[in-house]
């Protein structure tokens, strides 16, 4: 078999970055959520001095250390495969998203890694306040990092505020236009609200795993208390924001909407698909199942709007998979309605006071523990494939934006990635779910090095030893 | 007016590059420099000491490379666009290094067997000859030159592969174990320290021999290196740093004699006064002689390359960004890094002293 048989290097190196930026999402998703719940919880025994705060905190400090390790290391790769692999858009777009990274790293990630040392290893060092703001220090920095990079996605998905030079590069015009583009606040906000739910899911599914061992855990009950109350008030929000960001995708790039709904042809009165295949040969979404006019009432608001179809648009303007975009969506949204429910069946079962005792629930929470995860997943494939063949929508394409790196250089390095993506984080995940096994009880310890590292000569800030408050306050039910 | 503004900028702007460059060379470059002292120090307690003298600030330490990567897209996205590809092999198993490295921190404790510990020792320890290696290969690739048409990288992906790479490679990973060495004797105590002066020293006349070696060959490598260093009146300004590089050589091992005379006196008497010891002024003699070394070796590089930034031919105006966005960014970073700065050192100073062997691990 000759070279040209294989993937060319434009596919290896889309498929690379595809890899290499699913893998790395997975750990901010559950960090940025899992950053704020630790500032809460702390936040929480500072102001009521309960030992079952502390040791929740405790309990997930050591598994977001494990996670944060590999969010930090996975990320590093990809600030550097933009050069590595995608050259000339960085090139052209480097004078825009450039600079966005680059507040990214002086505003998000210096305060993150900076503070995290004193958050996993100082509560015995500097004292609780100080301890405390350490920690909301890197909830904040994991929310601004996450600002930057969605504003940088942002422009690139709906470009404004830039002017084109004349050798194609984009010059920044306004920079205020530039990172509120659009897309922006709706974009940052639901993947803001699909981290907490990522993280509310997973601590509930953890909390229920224990609880279906031991009810009468009073960590793991306050761990699915809250996870419940997060689900319960932010899944219908995210399906609110999820709405808006869809009508703005609509009217900035209608194509992929078009794609995600399997419509072809342009019509008004068009119908919600629920189900089917949609077929680029035949321009035709083929065992489409799916109900009269609520498409357009959905993205119309009126029974007989007109929805753009996929035909609209020359083939070269469509997205390239489009089933990918079509399906992805599906899961998306449907992981969504499943996350509803399971708030709503929290609520109904904690009013009825049986939300620590009823075993179908507790096991359809351990079930739902991933869902997050898999539904921010299938959203961001839906974004991304959704607005091929462009990196910057409408004015760069995906071929011209690519590295002028040899196929097998690619195809190496991206056999690279797969072997080391596989055994590390495959091993970090095992370790962490050796973590949730363990019941989070009493006097937690927190990650093992922030056992005191005592240096010699110095005598510890007044601290917090070892469950001090524990006697002062101890939970009722152990 | 605007090539006024634009010209101040970018010299700025390389300035700070250069610099966020150097900050991760010397402080990951302790960090890595443990992890190739590893093969060396074998017994668990030691092992975890070194780690644990850089667990709270390794994660700051590497963020200086995300930096260096970012600024060089925000200010040079040119050159970002050319040697990237142009390393592209040794960019991208560095990155796989470094994630061996620095999961290795987190997951060498959490290992609940002898075996499992084992392995994650060997990821870190490899990680990090890895990650040191093939940053020196990179350094040696830049310097040679690396082969460019119509503004993008016109070479094979082979080209970075070079004995003179190689050679920069291998010192590299000679230097960072210096500094970690150099650290160990500041932040550690007994056996371990008495170990790390021993390696200090070997590794220091090894370090001072390669400086002497790459010195050598850089005028070899592009004509205006040559110009740089011996046509007058450069030759006198150049002339200082050489004598300078022995002096601090001759400092190196004077401050690691104090310190051994240091910690005879301690084994001698009661322990006392270790505190004083930990300080910079005392057992860190060592470290910041070493941090000098680089810094020497870094600016001889960059009077070198200067205003290079892809040799043979890309000087820093032809590489920059637009104004507007280097102006943009930099709003930021005169705020921003003055903080980074004071905080990444509140954190240091939280961490200081002596890191003990006998406590934290049970």
């Amino acid at each position: 078999m000759t070279w040209p048989d294989l993937p060319s290097a434009l596919d290896l190196a889309r498929f690379q970055f595809a890899f290499t930026v699913v893998w790395h999402f997975l750990f901010p998703a559950f960090t940025i959520g899992l950053a704020s719940f630790l500032a809460v919880l702390q936040g929480l025994w500072l102001w009521t001095g309960r030992a079952l705060y502390l040791d929740s905190f405790r309990y997930w400090l050591k598994i977001f250390a494990v996670n944060f390790a590999m969010g930090v290391v996975s990320g590093i790769v990809l600030s550097y495969q933009f050069g590595t692999n995608w050259s000339v858009l960085s090139q052209r777009a480097g004078n825009i998203i450039g600079p966005l990274m680059g507040y990214e790293v002086l505003t998000a990630f210096f305060l993150e890694a900076g503070f995290l040392g004193v958050m996993l290893f100082g509560l015995n060092r500097v004292g609780k306040g100080l301890h405390f703001l350490a920690t909301c220090l890197v909830a904040i920095g994991t929310l601004g990092s996450a600002f930057w990079i969605i504003a940088a996605n942002s422009w690139m998905q709906t470009p404004t505020g830039h002017s084109v030079a004349a050798d194609g590069t984009f010059m920044p015009d306004d920079w205020w236009a530039i990172i509120f583009n659009p897309s922006f606040p709706y974009r940052f906000l639901h993947v803001v609200i699909a981290t907490y739910l990522t993280t509310a899911l997973i601590v509930g599914a953890v909390a229920a795993f224990h609880l279906l061992r031991d009810r009468a855990n009073e960590r793991a009950r306050l761990m699915l208390s809250m996870a419940m109350w997060m689900a319960l008030l932010v899944a219908p929000v995210q399906a609110l924001v999820g709405d808006a960001h869809g009508l703005n995708t609509l009217r900035h790039q209608p194509q992929k909407v078009a794609a995600m709904e399997g419509h072809w042809e342009t019509q008004r009165g068009a119908p919600l698909i629920l189900f089917g295949w949609p077929d680029a040969a035949r321009e035709e979404t083929r065992f489409a199942l799916g109900i009269p006019k609520l498409g357009s009432l959905i993205l119309g608001h009126s029974f007989d709007a007109e929805i753009p179809g996929l035909k609209a648009f020359p083939p070269e303007e469509r997205p390239t998979n489009v089933p990918l975009v079509f399906w992805s969506f599906r899961v998306m949204v449907g992981l969504g309605f499943l996350m509803i429910f399971l708030g709503l069946a929290g609520l109904w079962l904690r009013w009825r006071g049986r939300l620590y005792d009823t075993p179908w629930f507790l096991r359809w929470t351990v079930a739902m523990g991933p869902a997050g995860l898999v539904a921010v997943t299938a959203g961001w494939i839906v974004t991304e494939a959704g607005r091929q063949p462009y990196t910057v929508y409408g004015l760069l394409r995906t071929a011209d934006s690519v590295s002028p790196v040899a196929a097998p250089a690619v195809a190496a390095s991206l056999a690279a990635f797969a072997v080391v993506y596989v055994v590390v984080f495959g091993a970090g995940t095992w370790y962490m779910f050796r973590l949730f096994r363990q019941a989070p009880h009493v006097h937690e310890e927190g990650p093992p090095q922030g056992k005191p590292i005592r240096t010699a000569g110095i005598t510890p800030a007044p601290s917090v030893p070892h469950g001090a408050d524990a006697g002062r306050l101890s939970p009722a039910a152990e | 007016m605007m090539a006024g503004i634009s010209l101040d900028l970018t010299l700025i702007w390389a300035l700070i590059i250069a610099t966020a460059v150097f900050l991760y060379v010397v402080m990951d470059g302790f960090d890595l420099g443990l992890g190739i002292l590893f093969p060396v120090v074998r017994g668990k307690p030691e092992r975890d000491v070194m780690v644990n003298s850089v667990a709270p600030v390794w994660d700051g330490n590497e963020t200086w490379l995300v930096m260096g990567g970012g600024g060089l897209l925000a200010v040079f996205p040119t050159a970002y666009g050319i040697i990237l590809p142009a390393l592209y092999m040794p960019v991208i198993l560095m990155l796989l290094a470094l994630v061996f490295r620095g999961v290795s921190f987190e997951m060498r404790f959490r290992a609940e067997t002898p075996r499992g510990q084992l392995w994650w020792d060997r990821a870190f320890s490899w990680g990090s000859y890895v990650a040191g290696f093939l940053q020196g290969v990179m350094l040696g690739a830049l310097v040679q030159g690396i082969r460019v048409a119509d503004g993008a990288y016109a070479g094979g992906w082979w080209d970075w592969l070079t004995p003179f790479s190689v050679f920069t490679g291998v010192a590299v990973v000679i230097g960072y174990g210096l500094l970690g060495a150099c650290w160990l004797v500041w932040r550690t105590e007994r056996a371990l320290q008495a170990e790390a002066r021993r390696f200090a020293r070997g590794l220091g006349l090894a370090t001072l021999a390669c400086i002497v070696a790459v010195s050598a060959a850089m005028p070899f490598l592009q004509p205006s290196f040559r110009d740089r260093w011996f046509t007058l009146p450069n030759l006198l300004l150049a002339a200082p740093v050489p004598i300078l590089v022995a002096l601090l050589g001759w400092a190196l091992f004077r401050a690691l004699g104090a310190a051994d005379r240091r910690a005879n006196a301690e084994a001698g008497g009661t322990g006392e006064g270790t505190e004083r010891r930990g300080r910079l002024a005392h057992d860190g003699m060592p470290f910041l002689c070493a941090l000098g070394l680089f810094g020497l070796s870094y600016a001889g590089l960059g009077v070198s390359m200067w205003p290079l930034i892809v040799p043979p031919d890309i000087t820093i105006w032809q590489a920059a960004a637009a104004p507007s966005s280097q102006l943009f960014l930099l709003v930021g970073a005169a705020v921003l890094i003055p903080v980074i700065l004071a905080y990444t050192g509140y954190v240091y100073w939280l961490f200081r002293g002596k890191v003990r062997a006998d406590q934290g691990y049970h």
